[in-house]
């Protein structure tokens, strides 16, 4: 019964959670802490933190979270099959229309307008994420600008478009030197 | 002799897919993007399996279906270099390492959150990260303003206004361009006509 009542709630947060990410949060709260009450606000606020930290994505990390914290391991399996299935079905049609209608006029000059609003949209994550490392939450001034990731960030890009050294590579040596740095002026 | 090989290449096609989207999802942190532009790298760039074009455009369907990007993403690459059998073992590869990772981590989850040294080390991740997604973006930007009109020019720059300063909702910026597309197409057709 519980596995069912994890997949059917995950199922909903997969169904939902349009646009990726973020967009999950706010339905992984009302699903998970307001309607069954699985995890305590403050378990969330864990739970969001954890998910920025690890590789994945949020929604798949939530299911495994919970799914875990209530019903073990077969409860994380069947939260993420959950999550996943609404997707796997939706992707699949829409897969199979692209395909199917690639080549026709008007679908062609949809997707030629589509392609620069995605490029705009990864731009728009990406200097997310380098203004979250430059400033946190902190007001973006001079004063509160983290010298130490900018030029981490400058040398990670050299050594990317210019080196073209493995980007695996280049963000695992980006967070030893940050770590390293911070050792060495002693302020950890 | 000769459907032997075939389910051999195969074999090892599916196994080289399953492999990428391990070793894609074990390491990407920071959300469905950074794991598309590394999805690029493999499958456009390093294998040659999938064209930009076609990439871009997974990436739109991927962004607009509900439920992860990443995971949209790897149903949809999956699908297109090896069919269903594809589709599972892309799926698989994706989502096997964060379960992995966030079950044991859920063990001991405050120890891990409240680590200053892992809290470094992540915060200096973000600098890769940053920098990877912006030199995709270069790559892409360079090939789109050579081959495309300038009017797609501008929506890229329209759109990036859109979302970057005024946060508008992604699903409406996707729907607004493809509305965009469709009457670009009718007006290239009226221009046809008038012509």
């Amino acid at each position: 019964m519980i596995y069912l009542q994890l997949f059917l709630s995950f199922l909903i947060v997969g169904l939902f959670s349009i646009g990726g990410g973020y967009a999950a949060m706010p339905i992984i709260q009302s699903e998970i802490v307001a309607k069954h009450g699985w995890l305590t606000v403050e378990e969330f606020s864990h739970l969001v933190t954890i998910a920025e930290m690890t590789p994945g994505p949020i929604v798949v990390n939530g299911a495994t979270f919970v799914g875990n914290r209530i019903a073990g391991i077969p409860g994380a399996i069947i939260a993420t099959l959950g999550s996943i299935f609404p997707a796997l079905i939706i992707v699949s049609l829409l897969a199979y229309l692209y395909y199917r209608y690639k080549t026709l006029d008007t679908m062609n000059s949809i997707l030629s307008s589509l392609r620069p609003v995605v490029i705009a949209l990864i731009a728009s994550a990406g200097l997310g994420i380098l203004l979250n490392l430059l400033f946190g939450q902190k007001a973006q001034t001079i004063e509160n600008l983290n010298w130490i990731g900018l030029v981490l960030f400058g040398a990670a890009f050299f050594a990317m478009r210019k080196l073209k050294w493995n980007p695996v590579l280049v963000m695992f040596l980006c967070g030893g030197l940050y770590l390293g740095i911070h050792l060495l002026l002693g302020s950890v | 002799m000769e459907t032997e090989s075939k389910t051999k290449s195969q074999r090892s096609k599916l196994w080289t897919l399953f492999i990428n989207m391990l070793y894609i999802s074990t390491f990407t942190f920071g959300g469905g993007f950074v794991i598309v532009n590394f999805m690029r790298k493999a499958f456009v760039e390093r294998l040659g399996w999938i064209d930009e074009d076609e990439m871009l455009d997974l990436i739109a369907l991927a962004q607009s279906s509900p439920g992860a990007i990443a995971v949209n993403a790897s149903i949809l690459v999956g699908q297109r270099v090896a069919g269903f059998a594809g589709m599972a073992v892309s799926v698989l590869g994706t989502i096997l390492p964060p379960m992995i990772i966030l079950t044991i981590i859920s063990f001991f989850y405050e120890a891990f959150a409240t680590n200053k040294y892992v809290n470094l080390m992540l915060k200096g991740m973000q600098a890769g990260v940053a920098a990877l997604i912006l030199d995709v973006v270069f790559d892409l930007t360079i090939n789109l303003s050579k081959r495309q009109r300038p009017v797609h020019v501008f929506m890229l720059a329209a759109a990036f206004v859109a979302t970057f300063l005024f946060n508008v909702n992604v699903v409406f910026i996707i729907l607004t361009a493809a509305l965009i597309g469709v009457f670009l197409n009718l007006w290239d057709r009226k221009l046809v006509l008038l012509i």
